[in-house]
């Protein structure tokens, strides 16, 4: 183990140690820290200059209540979940279907359709903007869930297939070779052979996909405008003109908004950081 | 030859292809999905730099002119010159999440008490949109009250306003992109680390390498893919910064922190006017920016595919 385990050294440098964490967690957490002592103060404290000291009254439920309550932030968490959620449907089940085409078959062309859509994955948003704007808007889905909903699996289609077909590269490829000597089709070998052993990868996938999605604001600027089908990133935006210089109320909103992709990762931690970090191990 | 037996030979002739047919079968929707909405659009998108449209009325076709009038912003240091300026540093600056989340890295990887809730919060502003990291930054730096000024207060410096001072500003969004993209390497080289070989750690200090030698001779060449990793997402996120600026300065002040992402859309798409065949060209310029790197990562994959 690199470095050598803290348990080797002295009393004093392991004491060192496990007081030195704390203090490097706080700092490193410091500005998140401050919007969330924000969002407990009244309204009072702002205009007392109060920005620091302990919040006067604790103000956490009602200016929470505001967001919830008093504020389009509850339809833009909605449009967030309508967007999210069919988009982590829709790219997870079509990389399902790439990853198994480029991961089992040898054909010609093989290496350059996944190469395609590696590439694709890197490309910058910007040259897709203008004709993807115009695409959506001939369908008649601009400002529409859809219209983002569509795009999103299309683009994710590409990340999620270099996943999915390096996960099922790794799969013992034994067993479809036996599925073939039973006469078993090759659809059927695909649902009840391969499918069942990629469950890790799709629950990796759908978290990561889930915060990316969740998590977007570009093309939300783009193909969208508007509380009706806006999502929580750009809704916060009009959010915070409403409430200008209400600090309080924004740094609630702001937590509101930040908090499914994160409560996500908590609950499903082992297989976001398993998604993440897929090739930084050989 | 009757119906019965034709559709009997199909049969036959689909079971005996099948394995040639299937794959592309199951690429079709995926394949069609990701040529129109990704593929297509960025031919298109070369197409449309050739021209001038408002995207409305009828496209003009100008030929070189986009381009033209970009050198043309270069050479009298405007925009266009900012923005690829302000590219290059981002990229500079972005790299050093590499090393700072490798240091990170080995901070956290030992095995005290509640070390993986410290993992999993140190982690924790890479969870978080950039929306929301951009805010809190904003009100970090913000010269009245922000923190930042509060703390170096006490030393008796400041007040700094980081986001109003043209030759700071882009500084000051780059380290609060630096904020979430460390997270990411952190735990990129956590998990590398965790598989790191510990026979070769160990025949390394029975040959006397210790610190830094271990760190640079044993260890960082075992770590490779991960770094390589950490390269390739440090360098597209940096060349993709777009929602940090628009949150927290809108291109400002003056422009000074345009990037070419962020130039593109104002260009195309703000109340400037709608210039898109103008945001088309710039688009292109930062495509075949990109495009460099995207070769070197496909060429890299390529012969890992190759070797295996």
């Amino acid at each position: 183990m690199f470095p050598a385990p803290i348990e080797k050294q002295s009393a004093a440098v392991q004491r060192l140690y496990k007081s030195a964490l704390p203090v490097a967690l706080l700092m490193w957490l410091a500005p998140l820290l401050a919007v969330a002592l924000f969002s407990i103060k009244p309204d009072a404290d702002f205009t007392n200059a109060n920005y620091w000291g302990l919040p006067s009254t604790f103000a956490g439920a009602e200016n929470y209540g505001r967001v919830f309550f008093a504020s389009d932030m509850p339809r833009y968490l909605m449009n967030s979940v309508l967007i999210t959620v069919p988009t982590v449907i829709g790219a997870v089940a079509l990389s399902c279907m790439t990853g198994f085409a480029l991961g089992i078959y040898k054909f010609r062309g093989n290496l350059l359709i996944f190469f395609m859509f590696i590439a694709g994955n890197f490309v910058p948003f910007q040259i897709l903007m203008v004709p993807v704007r115009d695409l959506t808007l001939e369908l008649g889905l601009y400002n529409t869930k859809t219209g983002l909903i569509l795009f999103h699996v299309a683009f994710q289609t590409g990340f999620c297939t270099l996943f999915m077909r390096n996960f099922i590269r790794a799969l013992p490829y034994e067993l479809i070779e036996a599925a073939r000597v039973e006469g078993v089709a090759e659809w059927r070998i695909f649902w009840y052979v391969v499918l069942p052993l990629m469950k890790p990868a799709i629950a990796a996938l759908s978290v990561l996909i889930f915060t990316f999605i969740w998590n977007d604001y570009f093309w939300a600027v783009v193909l969208t405008q508007g509380v009706e089908s806006q999502p929580v990133t750009a809704g916060i935006t009009s959010f915070n003109a409403q409430y200008r210089a209400a600090y309080h109320l924004m740094s609630a909103g702001s937590i509101v908004a930040a908090l499914p992709p994160v409560l996500i990762f908590f609950l499903m931690q082992r297989h976001f950081i398993a998604g993440l970090t897929l090739g930084a191990v050989k | 030859m009757s119906d019965a037996a034709l559709t009997d030979h199909q049969e036959s002739w689909f079971h005996r292809n099948q394995q040639a047919i299937t794959p592309w079968l199951f690429l079709a929707p995926g394949v069609l999905f990701f040529a129109v909405y990704v593929i297509a659009p960025i031919f298109q998108s070369f197409n449309l730099s050739l021209y001038e449209w408002d995207g409305l009325g009828t496209a003009e076709f100008v030929g070189m002119r986009n381009y033209e009038d970009l050198y043309w912003e270069f050479v009298d240091r405007d925009a266009f010159y900012t923005s690829l300026k302000n590219n290059l540093i981002w990229l500079l600056a972005y790299l050093l999440a590499i090393p700072a989340g490798l240091f990170i890295a080995l901070f956290l990887n030992q095995t005290v008490m509640g070390i993986r809730l410290y993992k999993s919060l140190f982690f924790f502003p890479f969870v978080i949109s950039q929306v929301v990291v951009g805010l809190v930054f904003t009100w970090f730096y913000d010269p009245t009250f922000g923190l930042l000024n509060t703390m170096i207060g006490w030393v008796g410096l400041g007040p700094v306003n980081m986001l109003g001072d043209e030759t700071l500003v882009t500084y000051g969004i780059i380290l609060a992109g630096l904020w979430p993209q460390t997270a990411y390497c952190m735990i990129l080289y956590l998990t590398g680390l965790n598989a790191v070989d510990p026979e070769q750690i160990e025949a390394g200090r029975l040959d006397g390498a210790k610190g830094w030698r271990m760190l640079w001779h044993v260890v960082l060449p075992q770590l490779r893919p991960a770094t390589f990793i950490a390269f390739v997402v440090t360098i597209i996120g940096a060349l993709r910064s777009f929602d940090l600026i628009s949150i927290m300065t809108n291109g400002g002040p003056f422009g000074s922190s345009r990037v070419l992402a962020f130039y593109m859309f104002e260009v195309a798409l703000s109340e400037y006017g709608f210039r898109m065949g103008y945001g088309a060209a710039i688009a292109v310029i930062l495509f075949l920016i990109m495009l460099c790197f995207i070769a070197y990562f496909l060429w890299s994959m390529y012969r890992e595919e190759r070797g295996r």
